[in-house]
């Protein structure tokens, strides 16, 4: 237990802010993911076929290829493309993008495509009298979609998000292999340097565990909130 | 982008012996931990709840580490016969794979056995079947037939799992790749290859499971 002491003897103090890296990369890339989920649903409802041509493509490709590959993608051809858009602007100078940025885009990138695919199962199952009333009553696009949609999509949408936020918990363990020091990372370097790797994997499983458990406690308060009425 | 196509191609097979070791041994323990789970012991029930939380709540990667870095600590486990097992990364990550495949794979059966519906174990009963064989020809068949679509998810899922073989210095497809990657600094192309090999298994895998579901529907 000595090994858990925060301060300089243990590696209490480190595992706590590791755990505060992998909650932070998990939001960003739950964050980004929406990002890219609110651009590719709308293509996937569209009428027009090569719309959801894209869509399609990107949602198969990101669930059909392991996450490693993705990162690894990201984390070796990240900083080339960057730099290759710089030198157009005339920027010749190495850059190194951050482990944190590299992380949360790739993981986010994935976590998009559950995203995309829940969003667009939820606004699917909603009832076409909604989007109709809306219609007849005049409402404008924007508050149809604020106003109407969006409150009825939510509520349809978060027990499956809930899942994607599991999946994305999880896969921020694989950006260790970035570099970037979450719990697995800081777990990986305890371990390397007590040479008691199985005290801190078990650690980082337990901290991992803790994590979906709250999630899970949150996500439950949530849906209860949204469910109001129903 | 050509030349890395074969060296890729022999990696794939480690990937697809990964996988299918995995899952043989996976559909094994996740039907044992689902009867466990039907189980009306409150003991036996938690256990097999407990299992399954903590390997559906914690990664993959952590599991693997777990077991290839973490048991080789155990002094005992050095000088048994397991350590035979044990020292090759090749079966460390099967073993890994094998329990977080079991996991997800118990609770697919369970959902699957706790939705069939109550009369046809009863008019097996009124038939004068005996219990065993109602659950082996009658109940059985019915929730593989339910698990199908989730179970073919899973496989998908555990194909992508095996990459994390790569992280405990084993050649798979995706260790291969990142190796190429490494040395030729041409990540896009060799994502594009890999990737594409990926995707293939993903879709040869769907359109199975798609046909298994076919045959096997209710009619």
């Amino acid at each position: 237990m000595d090994l858990l002491y925060f301060g300089d003897s243990g590696w209490g103090d480190e595992l706590a802010i590791a755990t505060l890296m992998t909650i932070a990369v998990s939001i960003t890339a739950m964050l980004i993911g929406f990002i890219f989920a609110a651009i590719f649903t709308p293509l996937k409802l569209s009428k027009r076929k090569y719309l959801n041509l894209i869509s399609n493509s990107y949602t198969t490709v990101i669930r059909g290829v392991p996450e490693l590959l993705v990162i690894y993608l990201f984390f070796f051809g990240g900083s080339g493309a960057i730099m290759y858009v710089a030198s157009i602007f005339g920027y010749n100078d190495y850059i190194e993008i951050n482990a944190f940025l590299t992380g949360s885009f790739s993981i986010g990138i994935i976590s998009g495509a559950y995203s995309t695919e829940v969003f667009r199962g939820a606004i699917q199952s909603i009832d076409r009298g909604q989007f109709e009333a809306a219609k007849v009553l005049g409402v404008s696009k924007f508050t149809q979609f604020y106003k109407i949609i969006l409150p009825q999509m939510l509520r349809l949408a978060i027990p499956n998000l809930s899942n994607v936020w599991q999946i994305t918990l999880k896969d921020t363990s694989l950006i260790s292999v970035t570099g970037l020091v979450e719990i697995m990372r800081q777990s990986y370097i305890a371990a390397g340097s007590t040479r008691d790797p199985l005290f801190f994997y078990s650690c980082a499983a337990v901290l991992y565990l803790i994590l979906t458990y709250l999630s899970m406690k949150l996500i439950n308060k949530l849906e209860v909130k949204y469910s109001r009425g129903y | 982008m050509l030349d890395s196509f074969p060296k890729l191609l022999s990696a794939t097979l480690i990937t697809l012996k990964l996988l299918s070791a995995s899952l043989f041994f996976g559909l094994f323990i996740g039907l044992f931990f689902a009867i466990l789970r039907l189980n009306k012991n409150i003991f036996i029930n938690k256990f097999a709840y407990g299992y399954s939380y903590v390997f559906r709540g914690t990664p993959l990667l952590v599991q693997i580490f777990i077991i290839y870095f973490g048991l080789a600590q155990i002094e005992y486990l050095r000088t048994s016969f397991l350590w035979i097992i044990l020292k090759e990364p090749y079966w460390c990550a099967i073993i890994a794979f094998t329990f977080n495949t079991g996991a997800y794979t118990s609770e697919i059966l369970r959902s699957a056995f706790q939705t069939i519906k109550p009369g046809v174990i009863e008019a097996g009963k009124s038939l004068g079947i005996p219990n065993k064989i109602i659950f082996y020809k009658i109940q059985i068949p019915i929730a593989i037939r339910q698990s199908l679509p989730a179970y073919g998810n899973e496989i998908i899922l555990m194909m992508k799992g095996t990459s994390l073989a790569s992280t405990v210095t084993l050649m798979d497809l995706t260790g291969v790749a990142k190796y190429i990657i490494s040395t030729t600094f041409k990540p896009i192309e060799v994502f594009i290859v890999a990737g594409g090999i990926y995707l293939f298994m993903t879709f040869i895998i769907h359109n199975v499971i798609k046909y298994l579901e076919k045959k096997y529907s209710f009619q």
